[in-house]
């Protein structure tokens, strides 16, 4: 997946665990706990997700890489660039 | 209290009491509701109070139970959902004029089967993130709460939300969202590590009663009861109790059930020979009948706000009636099997602590859920209390609208209490042949029937593992 692929993905994945929310505006390099909704619950939604949808498994030490948009894809992109 | 009595002659020998009294107990008796030990006389209090006593204040039922004001409580707010209405307004007119809300339904699994499906409107209370979040029976309990304490007219922001209690009965909890996680780990051949961390606030036993507290913003106590079919009722029973003790100051009580979503319950009663089939969804549950078949499950909910007498008059509350009267027992005989005797012994409980006579019961809401066993021991249970001839009327709610379990007990009050205003006693549908052994008289078949005015209803509720539950309110 291409690194707009993978912030493809990890909007859609929002849009569900946040159904109220216009992710129209997201900022990409603020945090989403900062402009979006989100609680620690939400957090794992989005490492769940991540989980069934793509079968990555994220060690919890992890979790912080997840932070924002644009960590979120560097992150994941070498993990998600064979899929 | 005036002084000194003129106690008319009649009421000096052979009274209502029925027992010789003397005057000074027939005064307590009259004027307080007390009943004192008396050498010589009956230790039990009256069976019936004189049906008309001309001491007693002139806006007041002729036979009020004299309980202190603090201790009367009152139901001042109704907010419900069921298979044929989302409102009191809506139940009740779907009940007069003979609409089923029972469909077609298909659950994974099962299959095809019949049942009583919600369409009440999740987002009027909840962000669409907090429906995702929590279960249905909460999203249920919330929609009712909300339009309870609305209904009541409290000036909700400017109540003190510490001494608020929140009372729900449920049959069961967090059957559906096992079976959903059982489900979706299934895609992932069982691996747990795919099981949602949701699982546990989603299913502890609380969770719907813990689910409206948040949305309410209630920081009193909250819990639920588990009370199989009679949750309904022991969740109107709790905040009573909590309210005469001092525990809250206002109820938020009632029953949820979300039932409809487990295949697990479907496949149950299917397993009992307990599940109705019929061709027409609305002629599916059909208590009474000599071809009823079973249990047609329902989602729906019905949450009231309870308040002292004291409190509710105070701000000027509409007041729906009074729960004057209320029991619950165990037969202690059977898993499933009910028993009539205890049923009946619930039931004079009720009427005792009521401080009435079944005659005097207008309307009794039955608990029949249209098993074959179920109905014929509920209708033995009341031939035992009301041996016929009387006025009473008998009724059942879950012919409308089949069985909506933990809620029951609180849906079926909820829709008899507007016959206090209209005095109509709304029947019971899909009864074309009457099972002989479910012979009633008064029962109020197929149409609704004139009830003159109504002055108190009785509700069953009945339940797995021989639980009985009994409520008697009164009009006021």
């Amino acid at each position: 997946m291409t690194a707009a692929e993978i912030k493809e993905a990890i909007v859609d994945i929002l849009s569900d665990i946040a159904p109220d929310e216009d992710l129209s505006g997201l900022k990409e390099d603020v945090p989403f706990r900062d402009q979006l909704e989100l609680d620690s619950m939400d957090f794992l939604d989005i490492v769940m997700e991540l989980r069934k949808r793509y079968r990555l498994q994220i060690p919890e030490q992890d979790y912080p890489e997840l932070a924002s948009m644009n960590q979120t894809v560097t992150y994941l992109e070498p993990l998600m660039k064979d899929l | 209290m005036p002084g000194p009595p003129q106690i008319p002659s009649e009421w000096w020998g052979e009274t209502p009491c029925q027992t010789p009294i003397n005057p000074v107990r027939s005064w307590v008796c009259y004027y307080s509701g007390i009943w004192p030990t008396v050498p010589g006389l009956a230790e039990e209090p009256p069976p019936i109070r004189p049906p008309e006593c001309p001491f007693a204040p002139a806006d007041e039922p002729p036979m009020a139970v004299q309980r202190p004001e603090q201790q009367r409580i009152v139901i001042t707010g109704v907010g419900l959902t069921a298979p044929n209405g989302d409102s009191l307004a809506q139940f009740r007119e779907s009940l007069l004029s003979g609409r089923s809300g029972v469909v077609d339904y298909e659950i994974r699994y099962f299959g095809k089967t019949l049942a009583g499906i919600c369409h009440f409107d999740e987002v009027k209370y909840q962000r669409r993130k907090e429906i995702r979040r929590g279960t249905r029976a909460g999203s249920i309990g919330i929609y009712c709460t909300r339009e309870a304490i609305a209904d009541s007219g409290l000036d909700w922001d400017n109540v003190d939300r510490s001494t608020v209690g929140v009372y729900v009965g449920t049959t069961e909890h967090g059957n559906v969202e096992t079976e959903n996680e059982i489900y979706q780990i299934k895609a992932y051949d069982y691996d747990c590590s795919y099981w949602s961390h949701h699982h546990n606030p989603r299913t502890v036993a609380n969770s719907p009663a813990g689910e409206i507290a948040l949305n309410a913003g209630v920081t009193g106590p909250h819990y639920t009861i588990g009370a199989a079919c009679a949750a309904g009722n022991a969740g109107l029973i709790q905040g009573v109790q909590m309210l005469r003790l001092g525990e809250c100051d206002l109820a938020l009580v009632g029953g949820v059930s979300e039932s409809i979503h487990t295949f697990g319950i479907f496949a149950g009663f299917s397993s009992q020979g307990a599940l109705a089939r019929h061709d027409d969804p609305a002629k599916a549950s059909r208590p009474f009948d000599r071809d009823r078949n079973g249990i047609v499950v329902a989602e729906g909910g019905c949450m009231f706000v309870l308040e002292r007498l004291t409190d509710a008059r105070a701000r000027g509350a509409r007041l729906y009636g009074e729960i004057v009267g209320y029991a619950m027992n165990t037969d202690a005989t059977d898993f499933v099997l009910p028993n009539a005797d205890r049923q009946a012994e619930c039931i004079r409980l009720a009427l005792k602590r009521a401080e009435i006579t079944a005659d005097q019961i207008d309307i009794v809401n039955t608990h029949a859920t249209a098993t074959v066993s179920g109905d014929i021991e509920e209708c033995k249970a009341l031939r035992q209390v009301w041996p016929g001839g009387g006025r009473t009327r008998f009724n059942n709610t879950k012919s409308f609208i089949g069985h909506a379990m933990g809620a029951a007990g609180a849906l079926e009050l909820a829709g008899n209490l507007p016959a206090f205003d209209d005095g109509v006693c709304h029947p019971t549908i899909n009864l074309d042949s009457l099972d002989p052994e479910c012979e009633l008289p008064g029962l109020v078949a197929n149409q609704p029937q004139q009830a003159g005015q109504v002055e108190y209803l009785l509700n069953n509720s009945f339940g797995m593992l021989g639980i009985n539950s009994v409520v008697i309110v009164r009009r006021i």
